[in-house]
């Protein structure tokens, strides 16, 4: 195994045990699991009651949507708090190479955001009118996964502005909480104004609560192939944007000697 | 002892004023909600009811400063140090943290205004209250028993080492059993006997009578009331219990 691969699996598996805040069982079945129950509860419930959309709708797209929850949160801590605790003088004085440093961080937090959606989907199944089809599972998955990454990559985004900002977590609320406004999780992107409807179609999510609802309705996966690429890529600029803003900032903290100052 | 009750309801309510996670879960938070509950009531074609979506999700966001706010109330001190100090003052806690449960729910107050303000601004909401002076009596009533079951909420949460996670818990639930936003008869019948005992739910139903008419909103005032009357009483028997077992093993400070 090579050191930069060591660093991807290993250094990634060390930080999210590390970092993340709600990894104790305690927190993690409260915080992952108890909230976005119901979450997807509540919103279905409003869903009967507005007769906004069927019952489908608000499963899918909150099952979905849950899986930032590990993604956006999950990510900032994985990289903010770096910063927070203290570590981050003797991480970036090591020699390991940073891009296995920061992209092994996203792995964890992509398998976890993959089972609080699962869990979503299966809140929907016992709990609520949600019978998708047993073939249709498969694809879901591999939307979910793709999304989650994408949000992962997002996640990523502001966890490296948390290395520079002073209250990063404020930011990673807002961006949470307007990601179930502007991203069709419960409402659809049609109903929106123009402008609120573009800035949901340029974040994760979007293309990959739509893709999943199509596949929960019966549709292949052939047919929703465009929107999961473009998931994909929306994933891949951000991650890019993230690591560019990672490595900025390093270089801005060696220079002026602020790499832990508030 | 007046002016020590007011003197820590105004420092605390400018504390918490100041604090960027208050901002964001009294004023953005439920402006946001109100938002998607303004598109999924006019996507449902039932538009005539922005109101009662700009009232529900004001008094959600309400909710959640008090549940953020007052849940960690006994546990922010500890961390800050200064819960020794404030039991070992002469006052009774009591009296030292019942004023900071009501800026907690005080501060809800922003979360009203804002997304009525913003349905108003943004959503053509009418701002036409059929009973103004009940409702003037019900916005109150609420926010102090609110306040009363955030002292309940500080007082327990203290027993429960991760009181932020089981915020985050009983957010959505509360939302939901109360029926800030969906009515109670969509919901399973025996969540109503839920709803009797939490204040939001007398809350919204008197804010409602009081906006919209259709009955007086005093009983559910008095209802509000006396529930803020029992949570006080067993606020403080819990508060009571937590400082004597606090004092035995000496626990105070311990995090």
């Amino acid at each position: 195994m090579t050191a930069a691969v060591r660093v991807f699996f290993v250094g990634g598996a060390i930080s999210y045990r590390a970092l993340f805040n709600w990894i104790r069982p305690g927190i993690y079945v409260t915080t992952m699991l108890g909230s976005p129950l119901f979450q997807i509860l509540f919103f279905t419930y409003l869903g009967r009651y507005t007769h906004s959309e069927n019952e489908s709708f608000f499963v899918v797209g909150n099952a979905v949507q849950v899986s930032s929850m590990s993604a956006i949160y999950g990510m900032t801590m994985g990289i903010a708090n770096e910063r927070q605790f203290g570590t981050l003088q003797p991480l970036l004085a090591t020699p390991a190479n940073r891009l296995a440093v920061f992209s092994g961080r996203a792995l964890p937090f992509v398998a976890n955001g993959l089972f609080v959606s699962a869990f979503g989907f299966a809140v929907g199944r016992v709990f609520l009118h949600f019978h998708p089809a047993g073939r249709t599972l498969p694809m879901l998955a591999l939307v979910v996964l793709v999304t989650t990454w994408s949000c992962t990559a997002f996640g990523l985004l502001i966890g490296s502005i948390g290395l520079h900002a002073r209250d990063v977590f404020f930011a990673a609320n807002l961006v949470y909480f307007l990601m179930l406004l502007v991203c069709g999780v419960n409402v659809a992107n049609g109903d929106l104004p123009g402008w609120l409807a573009t800035i949901g179609r340029g974040l994760p999510l979007t293309h990959g609560i739509e893709a999943a609802r199509r596949i929960a309705a019966g549709a292949a996966l052939g047919d929703v192939s465009r929107m999961v690429v473009v998931e994909a890529l929306i994933g891949l600029a951000y991650g890019v944007a993230a690591y560019g803003l990672f490595r900025l900032f390093e270089a801005e903290g060696r220079r002026r000697a602020s790499l832990e100052t508030f | 002892m007046i002016r020590l009750f007011y003197a820590g309801w105004l420092f605390h309510l400018k504390n918490l004023t100041n604090s960027t996670f208050f901002l964001l879960i009294a004023v953005l938070q439920p402006v946001i909600f109100a938002s998607i509950a303004f598109f999924m009531f006019k996507s449902g074609s039932r538009g005539g009811t922005l109101l009662y979506a700009a009232l529900g999700a004001g008094l959600m966001g309400s909710w959640s400063s008090t549940l953020f706010g007052s849940g960690g109330a006994i546990q922010w001190q500890r961390w800050q140090g200064t819960l020794e100090i404030l039991i070992a003052a002469p006052a009774p806690f009591l009296i030292v943290l019942v004023p900071l449960t009501l800026a907690t729910s005080s501060i809800g107050l922003y979360s009203i205004c804002a997304t009525l303000l913003w349905g108003r601004l943004f959503f053509g909401v009418p701002l036409h209250f059929v009973h103004p002076f009940q409702l003037a009596v019900a916005l109150p009533t609420t926010v102090v028993s609110l306040g009363l079951m955030g002292l309940l909420l500080a007082s327990t949460f203290v027993l429960y080492r991760h009181a932020s996670a089981f915020s985050n818990l009983l957010e959505y639930p509360v939302w939901l059993v109360t029926g800030l936003l969906v009515p109670l008869s969509l919901l399973p019948g025996w969540v109503s006997w839920i709803a009797w005992t939490l204040a939001p739910s007398w809350g919204i139903r008197a804010i409602r009578d009081g906006a919209f008419g259709g009955s007086s909103a005093w009983p559910e005032v008095g209802m509000c009331a006396a529930l803020g009357v029992a949570y006080l009483v067993l606020g403080s028997l819990f508060l009571h219990n937590f400082e004597r077992l606090a004092r035995q093993r000496a626990t105070l400070a311990l995090t």
